[in-house]
C-alpha cells in the first residue's frame, strides 16, 4: 500500500479512536446532528415525491379549463358557451364539466361531486352509481356493491350504490372524490340541463396549449382560462408552501443545533489543544493535526448526513412521512393517504449533503488550524 | 552535535506578565555524550530543553543543529526535526489518554505512513524491550508511573532518533525506578545516541554516564 494511503489509514484510525475516546458527547452530537438531517431530509424528499406525484396525477386533466366569470367570481358555462367556441386548430375536444363541493354533515367532511368526463369510458356511471375516492371510502366504511348516501342543501336524500374506489395512487387529488352521472348529479345540485360548471379542452399539441388558450380567450371574453401547466404550478407553489412553513418552524431548532455544533467544533477543549501540542511535540506536521481532526469531523457530519437520509428516505417511501404528513398534505378529515413513488433527485441530495456536511467541516478547520499551526510547547502548556 | 548561540526566549514579550525564560545562553551539546541540564525550579531548563528539541522558537539568539540554522525553519521542517532526530521523554510523560499503550508508542510514525502490522510489531517490540509487552493493550491512565515513563521512553524510540531528549525524566520515578532508567540512558549511550536531559535530582547529575552537567539559574548559565 502507498505511503500516503497507509498514513490517512492511520490518521483515521486515530480519529476512530479519538471519537470513541468521547463516545457520549460524540455520540449526542451525532444523534442531534442526524434528527436534523433526517427532519431536513424528510421535508425535502417528501415535498419534491408530492410535486412529481401531482404532476403525475394532473397529466390525465383536460389541457386547458375555461370558466364563466362574473363579477370576479367562477360562473357556470352553459351550451351556448361550448358553440361559441365551435371548431378551434389544435384543440381536439371541447366538454362541459360537471364539478362541485358538498359539505357531508354526517361525517363533518367536505367532498368534492364530479361527473366523469364522456370520454372516460373507464369510469362511466349509470344513474345510482358512484365511483369514490380513498378518502370518502375510508371516512364512510364504503367498499364496493355498499350504497353512499347524500343529502342535498334542499334535504333530498341521494342514494348510491359504489361500483368501484379510485386507486390510492391517485389519492392525492382523488381521496374526497365522489363521482356520480349526470342526471344525478344536476337532480342533487338542482342544476338546469344547459349549464355546466366549466369547460374542458383537449390540445394535441403541447407546445400550442397557451396559443389555443389565447385563441379560445378571444371567442369568450370572459372566461378565464387555466392551463394544466398553472394548475401544477399552484400544487407546486402550495407545496412548497408547506415546505417553507415547516422549515420556518424548523429554523428554531437548526439554529440552536448550528449553534451548538459551531461551539463544539470551535471551541477546542482545553484536553483537545494540549493533545494537539502533544502529537506535534513527537512529530505530527501542522497537516497531519488538520487531516486527523478533519477526518473526525467527516465522521460525524458524513455519517450523521448518511443516516439522516437512510432514515428520511425510509420515513417519506416506506412510512408515507407520517410524522409531517399533516402539515404537508394539509390538514383535513379526508387527508390522502398514498404511498409516495420513491424516487431521489441528485440536487436535492447533493444540496442536503452540501449543507449538512460542509458547515460543519468548515467550523471545525479554523481552531484546528490555529491550535496546529502553535508551537508544540506553546499548546502544550 | 548542537550549538546555541547567545538565545533568549521571552515569554509574553509586551504584555504586563512578560517573562524572559532565557536570557543568552550560549552552549554547546556534543554527539553521542549525555548532557544535562540542572538548576532549580524557575531556572529555565524546561524551556531551553524546549528550544534545543525544536518544540518552541527563540525570541533571538540562533539554534543550531549539525551546523545548520533550525531555529528560523518553516514549520514543516522543524516537525521533520522532531519527528526523525529527536525523541521526546516528556516530564509528564503525556502520553494520550484513553489510547493503548501499543497505539501512544505508535503515534510518532503515524506520519511516516508505515505498514500499520509493521508498525504495531515495532512498538510492541520496543514495550517488549522495557518489559511492558503485557501492557501492550492498557490505555494511558491505567499504567502506573513507571510503566507511563517506559511507555513514553519506548514512544520516544520508535522512529529511531539520533538525540534523546528528556525534560525531569525521574521528577515522578522511585529509586530503584531511576536506577532502571540510568540503566535505559547508559544503552542509549552505548548505541551512540545523543542524550540531553534536564534533572534538578543529583543521582542523575552526578552519575558517572553524566559527560556534561550544564547549570542554569535564571535563566542564564551558571557556574557549577
Amino acid at each position: 500500500m502507498p505511503p500516503w494511503f497507509e498514513r490517512h489509514r492511520l490518521l483515521i484510525d486515530f480519529a476512530v479512536a479519538s471519537l470513541l475516546r468521547r463516545k457520549t458527547r460524540n455520540g449526542g452530537l451525532l444523534a442531534v446532528y442526524t434528527l436534523i438531517v433526517f427532519v431536513l431530509g424528510s421535508i425535502m424528499l417528501f415535498g419534491e415525491a408530492i410535486r412529481r406525484e401531482a404532476a403525475a396525477v394532473l397529466s390525465g386533466a383536460p389541457e386547458v379549463t375555461a370558466q364563466a366569470m362574473r363579477m370576479g367570481r367562477h360562473d357556470f358555462s352553459t351550451r351556448a358557451d361550448i358553440q361559441k367556441l365551435g371548431r378551434l386548430l389544435g384543440i381536439t375536444h371541447i366538454e362541459g364539466r360537471l364539478w362541485g363541493y358538498h359539505y357531508d354533515t354526517a361525517s363533518a367532511a367536505n367532498y368534492t361531486l364530479q361527473v366523469p368526463p364522456a370520454e372516460d369510458s373507464a369510469h362511466a356511471l349509470a344513474p345510482g352509481e358512484t365511483i369514490v375516492g380513498e378518502g370518502v371510502a375510508r371516512l364512510r366504511k364504503l367498499t364496493p356493491g355498499g350504497y353512499l348516501f347524500l343529502v342535498s342543501a334542499e334535504g333530498k336524500l341521494l342514494k348510491l350504490k359504489v361500483k368501484e374506489m379510485l386507486p390510492s395512487a391517485s389519492a392525492l387529488v382523488s381521496s374526497d372524490l365522489v363521482l356520480v352521472s349526470e342526471p344525478d348529479f344536476r337532480s342533487f345540485c338542482g342544476l338546469d340541463p344547459d349549464v355546466f360548471t366549466d369547460i374542458g379542452m383537449r390540445v394535441s399539441n403541447p407546445q400550442e396549449v397557451s396559443k389555443a388558450a389565447e385563441k379560445a380567450a378571444l371567442r369568450l371574453p370572459g372566461f378565464r382560462f387555466v392551463t394544466r401547466a398553472d394548475m401544477l404550478r399552484t400544487y407546486e407553489a402550495l407545496f412548497s408552501w408547506r415546505e417553507g412553513l415547516l422549515l420556518a418552524v424548523f429554523a428554531g431548532a437548526l439554529l440552536a443545533f448550528v449553534i451548538l455544533a459551531w461551539d463544539k467544533a470551535s471551541g477546542l477543549s482545553a484536553e483537545e489543544r494540549r493533545e494537539i501540542g502533544i502529537l506535534k511535540g513527537i512529530g505530527w506536521d501542522t497537516g497531519d493535526v488538520i487531516a486527523m481532526k478533519m477526518g473526525e469531523g467527516g465522521l460525524i457530519s458524513v455519517t450523521a448526513f448518511l443516516a439522516g437520509a437512510v432514515l428520511a428516505y425510509g420515513h417519506v417511501f416506506l412510512f408515507s412521512a407520517s410524522l409531517l404528513e399533516p402539515v404537508l398534505k394539509g390538514w383535513s378529515t379526508l387527508y390522502p393517504r398514498f404511498p409516495l413513488t420513491p424516487s431521489v433527485d441528485a440536487l436535492e441530495l447533493s444540496t442536503l449533503a452540501f449543507f449538512s456536511i460542509v458547515p460543519y467541516m468548515a467550523a471545525i478547520l479554523v481552531p484546528v488550524w490555529r491550535a496546529a499551526s502553535a508551537d508544540p510547547d506553546a499548546a502544550m502548556r | 552535535m548542537i550549538e546555541l548561540n547567545d538565545v533568549t526566549k521571552v515569554y509574553n514579550q509586551g504584555r504586563a506578565n512578560e517573562v524572559a525564560a532565557i536570557r543568552g545562553v550560549s552552549l554547546t551539546v556534543k554527539a553521542r555524550e549525555v548532557t544535562v541540564l540542572k538548576g532549580p525550579s524557575g531556572s529555565g531548563k524546561t524551556t531551553l530543553l524546549t528550544l534545543i528539541g525544536c518544540l518552541a522558537r527563540p525570541t533571538s539568539g540562533r539554534v543550531r543543529l549539525r551546523g545548520e540554522a533550525v531555529s528560523s525553519l518553516p514549520e514543516k521542517f522543524l516537525a521533520q526535526l522532531r519527528r526523525q532526530t529527536f525523541g521526546f521523554i516528556f516530564q509528564q510523560h503525556n502520553l494520550i489518554r484513553g489510547v493503548s499503550a501499543l497505539q501512544n508508542v505508535m503515534l510518532p510514525a503515524y506520519p511516516l505512513g508505515l505498514p500499520h502490522a509493521r508498525l504495531a510489531s515495532k512498538a510492541l517490540e520496543l514495550l517488549a524491550e522495557l518489559g511492558l509487552e503485557h501492557r501492550a493493550g492498557l490505555t494511558a491512565e491505567h499504567l502506573s508511573g513507571g510503566e507511563a515513563q517506559r511507555v513514553a521512553i519506548a514512544r520516544a524510540l520508535i522512529n529511531g532518533p539520533e538525540v534523546i531528549v528528556a525534560d525531569e525524566p525521574t521528577a515522578n520515578l522511585d529509586t530503584a525506578l531511576t536506577q532502571q532508567f540510568l540503566e535505559i540512558v547508559a544503552r542509549f549511550k552505548s548505541e551512540g545516541k545523543t542524550v540531553l536531559m534536564t534533572s534538578h535530582d543529583p543521582r542523575i547529575w552526578q552519575a558517572p554516564l553524566a559527560d556534561t552537567v550544564i547549570t542554569l539559574a535564571d535563566g542564564r548559565e551558571a557556574a557549577a
